[in-house]
């Protein structure tokens, strides 16, 4: 029993919590940006695993980590840009076309990765992975040092980005152009923003977050491709939008809170502790649907998300 | 009340109270509905009609109070009890399956029986049809009738329910002056048979002309019910405004300018070929207000679409001052001064989760006033929304607040402000001030004579014309997708122009100028 509350504040749990929390929370701010212009993007999970790979074998056949993170990121944008073409010019009905796009990227980076190594039976292929980024005298910190400040870069970037974020969407013109795409697309047009542009650049900006979402999970946490590499991440970062309620402090919060339960069940299964972790797996969904009864009244859910937007129809 | 006998009463209300948030949408209301007559319900927008209509038909429950039917209290919980008690109700947004024939459309309601018996519903329909002097085919998919017809599948669908109270909800909103007739001359005669009509309108003539009884709401509240022929126009009127308002502005003739937009042979093919338009050609000039009238669905959405850039003429020339806008995007239009006031605003003017400032700048956030090098420029747009809110009298709590709360004659100033702010060279108008109340109508209308004066060249498309004849410099009707007559305000009349509207076309020499 003390090793089920010990693990709760531990060092190491907490510093891995954030660790955990950095792709979720990388892939729910794309997502949200998404969102915000109407576009319901699904295909998560498929465009993080694509990125993951892409990074994965550049890292490790070009022997270089920046060109893998590159790389995972140019893998994510192309993947969105596929899902703009989709729904944004074709108009294909966004779900459909979500789904379309995880069953397309998983099953396409799985194919390709097979392409580059054969099965041998042998040891799994493995690629160097970034060291974490201590910073110096705040990482000396006892406690706080190596919790918050011997993280990897792209943590400390995410982090920065939800600021920078805020900024970008509350403080500028291209930002208020993009919220208003998603909340009366019509209302846009016939004033002269271009509706069809705006959703393309935040598709892509979305891909381009998922990319480095996919590129933490390889070139920095484990220097692996599988499968499974993604592991319902695109989906738990779906959930964190709804959960964050489209703000951007709530998803920060969110994900950190869902990096903290995947860190708490992890050391309690490393621990021996008899505790069905599947519960706490579980937890994020249910949570996310708690917090859409309790968002009802006030949701900042865009009004357009999801609805394709045709010219003159009413 | 007006000393008839109580025992006439078929519907009575009593004290009733319904609250939603933040407004008492009813407040005691007490009001007496006399068996086979037609009993008037008039009020501005948000005076409470439609909600007591909806009390009356179990959609809401009150809050205090009782609806009584026959005397006795009911308790209704859902439309469903309202029907079995035998209360009908037409409302304003039609409750149709449109692929389905009016036969079936009208026995979805019914219940009981696992089997539809189609011949004896036929035979029953077709004796209540010929009772009261309808006219509609009962094998034509709802979806092929005129808007009009499709009223009267409600009413049928009511009337095959057995109701003996119909609550019609504002149902002449959708039809020609001829259409109106019908409707009126059937509701005395359903009266005649015994049926007892709540008819809920805005309209004082329509309550002068049909009604037996009228009762004026204001603010939720019942001002007094009277016998129609008991009180005049001008009675009425001050009973629903709580003051003397003359709607017809007054509108100086003025003489106009050049042309500044010219519009020839213009033809759109919608995708399901309603509300096209057909050889579409006028002219609107400076210091003028071209009224186009017309019964709702003969091409006025599909004029104002392709005027705005929203939608491309399959042929035809749209020329603003001696140049060819016919290729350019909404963006381009805007840039040259064409400004537009939607019909729907909440849908394709405003973003209702948005604060107002936000709304106010929509598609001039990229000008030097509102930002530079791509940040927005908080206090050029806090300044452009106070003088706004001066310049309009919007009635909000202030530029920050979130656009929703408002109420549709704000939101109608919003657009208005950010539209004018440019000084549009020419301005298209749609259905300005439908559903807005008595005060915001008349500074909206008023609004749109001064930006006239101004300069502007204004094109009104309205279904409302009283509004058109008193703003228009000239009126032109529009019907199935043709401009079918083109007239000079002065001679202009009521009659002229709804045998226009209803499609009767006359050779006058002017006409299709």
């Amino acid at each position: 029993m003390s090793d089920v509350l010990e693990a709760l504040i531990n060092v190491g749990v907490l510093a891995s919590a954030i660790r955990i929390a950095t792709p979720l929370l990388l892939a729910a701010l794309g997502e949200m940006v998404t969102e915000r212009a109407g576009i319901l993007n699904l295909g998560l999970e498929g465009t993080i695993t694509v990125s993951a790979f892409g990074s994965f074998v550049v890292a490790d056949k070009a022997d270089s980590l920046w060109l893998g993170v590159l790389s995972g990121v140019g893998a994510g944008i192309l993947l969105s840009l596929l899902m703009a073409v989709l729904v944004s010019s074709i108009k294909v009905e966004q779900v459909v076309a979500g789904l379309a796009l995880n069953l397309f990227g998983i099953g396409m980076a799985f194919y390709l990765f097979r392409a580059v190594y054969p099965q041998t039976g042998g040891e799994m292929p493995r690629s160097d992975t970034f060291d974490f980024a201590e910073i110096p005298l705040l990482s000396d910190i006892p406690g706080v040092g190596e919790v918050v400040f011997s993280q990897h870069w792209l943590t400390y970037a995410a982090i920065l980005a939800c600021p920078a974020l805020w900024y970008g969407l509350n403080r500028t013109q291209f930002g208020l152009e993009l919220r208003s795409v998603g909340n009366n697309p019509a209302a846009c047009d016939m004033r002269g923003i271009n509706v069809t542009g705006m959703q393309y650049l935040a598709l892509v900006f979305g891909g381009l977050m998922a990319g480095l979402a996919g590129a933490f999970l390889s070139v920095f946490l484990s220097g692996l491709f599988f499968v499974d590499v993604a592991a319902g991440r695109g989906w738990i970062a779906l959930a964190i939008v709804i959960f964050g309620n489209w703000r951007i402090g709530r998803i920060l919060a969110g994900s950190l809170f869902f990096g903290y339960l995947d860190a708490y069940q992890l050391s309690l299964q490393a621990r021996g502790v008899d505790v069905p972790h599947q519960l706490l797996l579980a937890l994020p969904f249910a949570l996310t649907i708690a917090a859409l009864v309790v968002n009802r009244r006030r949701s900042h859910e865009p009004l357009h998300l999801g609805v394709p937007y045709f010219r003159g129809e009413r | 009340m007006n000393g008839s006998s109580a025992d006439s009463v078929l519907l009575r209300a009593s004290g009733v109270t319904k609250r939603f948030p933040g407004v008492v949408a009813n407040d005691n209301i007490t009001l007496d509905v006399r068996r086979a007559r037609v009993h008037c319900l008039l009020g501005e927008n948000g005076a409470g009609k439609s909600t007591l209509a909806d009390l009356f038909y179990g959609v809401h429950e009150p809050d205090e109070g009782v609806i009584e039917l026959r005397g006795e209290p009911i308790h209704m919980v859902s439309p469903r009890d309202a029907i079995a008690a035998g209360i009908g109700m037409v409302r304003q947004h039609f409750e149709l399956v449109t692929p389905m024939s009016v036969l079936e459309n009208v026995v979805i309601g019914t219940r009981g029986e696992a089997k539809v018996d189609l011949r004896a519903a036929r035979d029953r329909l077709r004796e209540l049809c010929d009772l009261y002097g309808v006219e509609v085919d009962l094998d034509t998919p709802v979806g092929d009738l005129a808007v009009g017809q499709q009223q009267w599948v409600e009413i049928l669908k009511a009337l095959y329910l057995g109701c003996e109270v119909l609550i019609l909800d504002e149902p002449t909103a959708v039809l020609t002056p001829e259409g109106i007739e019908r409707l009126f001359a059937t509701l005395r005669r359903m009266a005649s048979e015994g049926l007892t009509i709540v008819l809920i309108t805005h309209k004082l003539h329509e309550v002068m002309e049909i009604s037996d009884d009228v009762t004026v709401l204001r603010r939720g509240r019942v001002v007094r019910t009277s016998l129609t022929s008991e009180v005049t126009m001008a009675d009425l009127t001050r009973m629903m405004v709580g003051r003397d308002v003359d709607l017809a502005i007054d509108v100086a003739e003025t003489p106009r300018g050049d042309l500044v937009l010219d519009v020839s042979g213009l033809d759109v093919a919608t995708e399901s070929g309603r509300g096209s338009l057909k050889q579409v050609s006028l002219r609107v000039h400076e210091r003028e207000i071209l009224g186009i009238a017309g019964v709702s669905g003969n091409g006025q959405d599909a004029l104002f679409d392709v005027l705005v850039g929203m939608r491309s003429a399959d042929s035809g020339r749209i020329v603003v001052d001696a140049r060819d806008v016919a290729e350019l995007s909404p963006a381009g239009r805007l840039d040259i001064g064409i400004a537009s006031v939607p019909a729907d605003r909440i849908h394709q003017g405003l973003m209702m989760d948005f604060r107002i400032s936000e709304n106010l700048i929509l598609g001039r956030q990229r000008s030097e006033r509102f930002g530079r090098r791509g940040w927005l420029n908080q206090k050029g747009i806090g300044e452009f929304a106070d003088d706004s809110f001066a310049a309009f009298e919007i009635a909000a709590p202030s530029p920050a607040h979130v656009t929703r709360v408002l109420s549709g004659g704000n939101l109608q100033k919003i657009v208005m402000a950010r539209e004018l702010a440019g000084q549009p060279r020419l301005l298209v108008v749609h259905q300005p001030t439908r559903g807005l109340d008595i005060g915001a109508t008349e500074y909206v209308r008023r609004r749109l004579v001064e930006e006239r004066d101004r300069g502007a060249a204004i094109l009104l498309i309205s279904e409302d014309l009283d509004e058109l004849l008193n703003l228009s410099s000239r009126i032109a009707v529009m019907f199935d997708g043709r401009i079918v007559g083109e007239v000079d305000r002065r001679d202009a009349t009521i009659d002229r122009i709804g045998l226009w509207m209803a499609g009767v076309s006359d050779t006058p020499g002017e006409a299709l100028a």
